[in-house]
This record gives C-alpha cells, sequence and structure tokens, in this order.
C-alpha cells in the first residue's frame, strides 16, 4: 500500500487537502449566509410568490454540477461578461460555483426546519412584539439540530462535488487541483490505488467535520 | 457558547479563508491550455520547474485535450496552446487565432488491445489495415470520442480504411466513451477492446491489466506536439510576451534537453523536437 504513495510527495497532499477544505468551508459559508436567512424568510414572511419561491429552492436541490460549472465558465470567461474579474480557473470560481449549488439545498432544508416551530412559538413570538428579524434569529436557534444538519447537507455537496470545480477551476496543479479532481486525474492515470487511498482521506475528512459540528451543536 | 453567537464567529472566521482563495492568481503566471497526454504523463511536472526557476514565470497547466484546448484559447482563457492535432491546429491558425506555431516534441501512437488478440494485430505496422482487421473481426475498440488529437487521428485512419465504425459498430464493437486518454485506457482494459493511445500516456499508464502494444512503427502514428501562441490582433491577452517567452524555452537547448531527458522506467517518453522524422 505504502509504494502507491511514492508518487504523492506529503505536500502535494497538504495543500490539496487544505485546497479542498478552504473552498468548501468557504462556500459553505457564503451559502449559509445566504440560505439561512433567506430559507427563515421563507417559512414565517408571508408575500405573493412565496409558494414559488419555496418550490424553486427544493427544484433546485438536484442542480447539476457540471451545468452550473458550465453556465459560470460561460459567465467568468475574459470573453464573457465578468471576465475582466479574471476571475476563471482560480480558487474564487470554485467557491462561486459550489456556493450556487449550496445555498437552495441550505435555503430548502431551512424553510422546513424552521416551519414547524414557527406554527407553534409564532404565536408568542408575535405576542411578545418581537421583530421579523429578531423571530428568525430565536427560530433558527431553536431549531438548530435541522438547521446544523441543513448547513452540514450543504458542506457534504460542496466537499464532495467534482463537476463544477473542474469546469470553473481548471484542475490545475498546486493551484485549483481539489481532492475529489485529483481523484478523477489519478483514475484516468490508471493509478486506482492512489485514487482509492484519496477517497479514504477524502470520507475521513467529511466524518471529522460532520463529528466537531454535532459536538458543538450539541453544546449550544 | 450559544448556537447563534457561535455561528457568526465561525462566518467570519471562514469568510477570512474565503478572501485568501479569491485572491487572483501572481502577476508572473500564465494559464497553458495542453493536452492531456503532456501533463498526465508527467513531461510538463518534469520540465515546468526548471523554466520557473529560470524565468520566475509560472505555468497554470490546463489539460483538456487539443480540441477542447484550442477552444479554451479561443475564448481568451489562456495565453498559449501546447497541442497536437495538425489539421485542427492549420484551422485554428487560418481562423487568426494563432500565430507562430512550432514543433517543440514528438514521439508517436500506438495501437494497444488485449493480449488474447482476436484480430491478430500483433507484430503490424500498418494502422489502416490494422483499424480493418479490428472491424472485420468486430472486435471492442474503444474511441475517445472527445475531438481530441488521438481521436482525430483516430477518425483520420477509419477514413482510410473506407468504413464508417460508427455506422457498423455503435452499440456494438464500437465504443464511444466521450473521455480522455486515461478514461479510454481504462474502459479498454476492462473490457478487453483494441484502442489508440500515444505512446507518454500509455508508458505512464498504471492500469494495463491485459492490454500490451499490438501495432507500432507505422509513419501515419507520428505523434507531434506543437506551441501555439495567441494571435494579439484578435486575443489582446495581456500576458502575450511571458507565454512568447515560455514558448522560446520549450524550444531552447535548455527546454529541449529537459523535455529528452524525461524518462519513465528507462523509456524516453518525448524526443525533442530537433530529431523529429520529416
Amino acid at each position: 500500500m505504502f509504494d502507491v504513495w511514492k508518487s504523492f510527495e506529503t505536500a502535494t497532499l497538504a495543500h490539496t487537502v487544505a485546497l479542498s477544505l478552504t473552498v468548501s468551508f468557504s462556500s459553505t459559508a457564503v451559502a449559509a449566509a445566504l440560505g439561512l436567512p433567506s430559507g427563515a424568510a421563507l417559512a414565517i414572511c408571508r408575500f405573493p410568490g412565496r409558494r414559488v419561491l419555496v418550490l424553486l429552492a427544493n427544484a433546485l436541490l438536484g442542480l447539476p454540477p457540471v451545468v452550473v460549472g458550465l453556465g459560470l465558465y460561460l459567465i467568468l470567461s475574459r470573453s464573457g461578461p465578468l471576465g475582466p474579474l479574471a476571475l476563471l480557473f482560480t480558487p474564487g470560481a470554485m467557491v462561486l460555483a459550489q456556493a450556487v449549488l449550496a445555498t437552495p439545498i441550505i435555503m430548502a432544508l431551512v424553510h422546513r426546519a424552521i416551519e414547524e416551530p414557527w406554527q407553534e412559538y409564532g404565536g408568542a413570538l408575535r405576542v411578545d412584539g418581537a421583530t421579523r428579524l429578531r423571530s428568525i434569529q430565536m427560530l433558527l436557534a431553536i431549531a438548530r439540530r435541522p438547521v446544523l444538519t441543513a448547513v452540514l447537507t450543504g458542506f457534504g455537496r460542496t466537499i464532495s462535488e467534482v463537476g463544477a470545480v473542474l469546469v470553473v477551476g481548471g484542475n490545475i496543479a498546486g493551484y485549483t487541483r481539489t481532492m475529489t479532481t485529483t481523484i478523477v486525474l489519478e483514475t484516468s492515470k490508471g493509478d486506482l490505488g492512489l485514487a482509492l487511498g484519496l477517497g479514504f482521506i477524502l470520507i475521513g475528512i467529511t466524518i471529522a467535520v460532520s463529528a466537531a459540528a454535532f459536538v458543538l451543536g450539541e453544546k449550544g | 457558547m450559544k448556537f447563534r453567537q457561535f455561528l457568526p464567529i465561525l462566518f467570519v472566521t471562514l469568510l477570512g479563508h474565503g478572501s485568501i482563495a479569491a485572491e487572483p492568481p501572481s502577476p508572473e503566471s500564465i494559464i497553458l491550455a495542453s493536452t492531456t497526454s503532456v501533463e498526465n504523463s508527467g513531461l510538463l511536472a518534469h520540465v515546468l520547474p526548471d523554466f520557473t526557476k529560470e524565468s520566475g514565470i509560472t505555468v497554470h497547466v490546463l489539460a483538456q485535450g487539443t480540441g477542447q484546448a484550442l477552444q479554451t484559447a479561443a475564448r481568451d482563457d489562456a495565453d498559449l496552446v501546447l497541442v497536437h492535432d495538425p489539421e485542427a491546429e492549420e484551422r485554428f491558425i487560418t481562423e487568426g487565432h494563432g500565430i507562430d506555431r512550432a514543433q517543440i516534441a514528438w514521439n508517436d501512437f500506438v495501437v494497444v488491445g488485449p493480449q488474447s488478440d482476436p484480430a491478430h494485430l500483433a507484430g503490424g505496422h500498418n494502422a489502416v489495415e490494422g483499424f480493418r482487421a479490428i472491424a472485420t473481426a468486430r472486435a471492442p475498440f474503444v474511441s475517445r470520442g472527445d475531438k481530441s488529437g488521438t481521436d482525430a487521428l483516430e477518425k483520420r485512419l477509419w477514413r482510410a480504411t473506407g468504413i464508417d465504425p460508427a455506422a457498423s459498430g455503435v452499440g456494438t464493437w464500437y465504443r464511444d466513451i466521450g473521455g480522455g486518454m486515461g478514461a479510454a485506457l481504462n474502459a479498454a482494459a476492462g473490457m478487453d477492446a483494441y484502442t489508440l493511445s500515444d505512446r507518454g500516456t500509455w508508458l505512464s499508464f498504471r492500469n494495463k491489466g491485459p492490454l500490451v502494444v499490438l501495432l507500432e512503427g507505422d509513419p501515419r502514428l507520428v505523434n507531434r506536439y506543437d506551441v501555439i501562441l495567441l494571435n494579439p490582433e484578435k486575443h489582446p491577452v495581456p500576458k502575450q510576451a511571458l507565454a512568447r517567452r515560455f514558448a522560446q524555452w520549450l524550444r531552447s537547448p535548455e527546454g529541449q534537453a529537459a523535455i529528452g531527458a524525461y524518462k519513465m522506467d528507462g523509456e524516453q517518453l518525448f524526443h525533442p523536437s530537433a530529431t523529429a522524422p520529416k
């Protein structure tokens, strides 16, 4: 098993793991910052088009990563509308793509998580004169376990995703090469042992992040 | 700590990381759109550190296959290309996208297949006859189907046989996998199929399974790698000078020596262009 790692230096592995985690954490943070308040607002606010938005968020749970990657590629390309930002083939483009994928997941699951406590405590919150913003904060705290699951589901999507980051990141060695794109590359080089070994490391990281989040969530 | 107090702290921490991730690449870097063979075989990883050490320029490599690499460059998303499909390269230049094409290395293609060799290719040196034998035997054949340089050569060889494999073999013996060289070799190894491979990828491939080289040495199987710069009139890419410096280095004695020195298991994968067959 150990000779499998000969072609893969520790420094390269460390950079790949660090990039995967940085991109996934960043995109999950952006998606949570957008998805938590908007998901909660969908549950407690009544406005025209709300049902359509709920339906849309749920439909986008199945957003195909490779299509998101392609769409962003065309937008971020130097000959595309956002070309001057020079974001294509950078980690920033990867964060953007994964945030687009994870936001509807967090939004839809948070909406579901907040609906019930809102029916239960909504009346009391209104009697207390709580503002909408205050209500959202209270409900997110009450439903923190399913909300945590929503954020972890978003994280799971980003850390395991390969289609979008491959297209907008370009899998550049030492720059935009993540765990998942390395696994695709090593499989294509026929180095199945190394690909599988990296797969186990990736699964280990995912388990560690989930465990850490649950411990923190239980303390809350 | 309450969860709702913890969340904002978590976000701020993570967004800090996010700003690191969004940093643009350093100004002294160029993007090279290349074929998969020069990247996956390890050639570029072997020669690029020499260039970076000498010039201070980092080369970011997109390993895409010739068709996609030329597309990427045509959209201004790369600073130069390193590809191996003469016909597509000429189109790229006549359409005004590329200038200053220069050959930097060569090797050859090989037809690989299962040791059992149902179409009896072993020892042959005529690729067109070999392809005809595969079609006649209706032996499984894996096609890249991805408009790469290798795929383009495969299609040219089929045209030379007068056989349309797509018409006679799709769904049966002719298996278009729509993937890179490595994916095609993995598929061929798994299906006991024949396929056309560049020698660099073949020699560095680690999952050969039952596959062996069965046919080689046809002059039609020479594989030439060219660098092409972007035409500044059509593609005002800001890094033209850096890209030109890299192309010149590849042609220089130092670059050529680095290419020739790359070996795997004692075998040379790429030959410097000075020794290219006419």
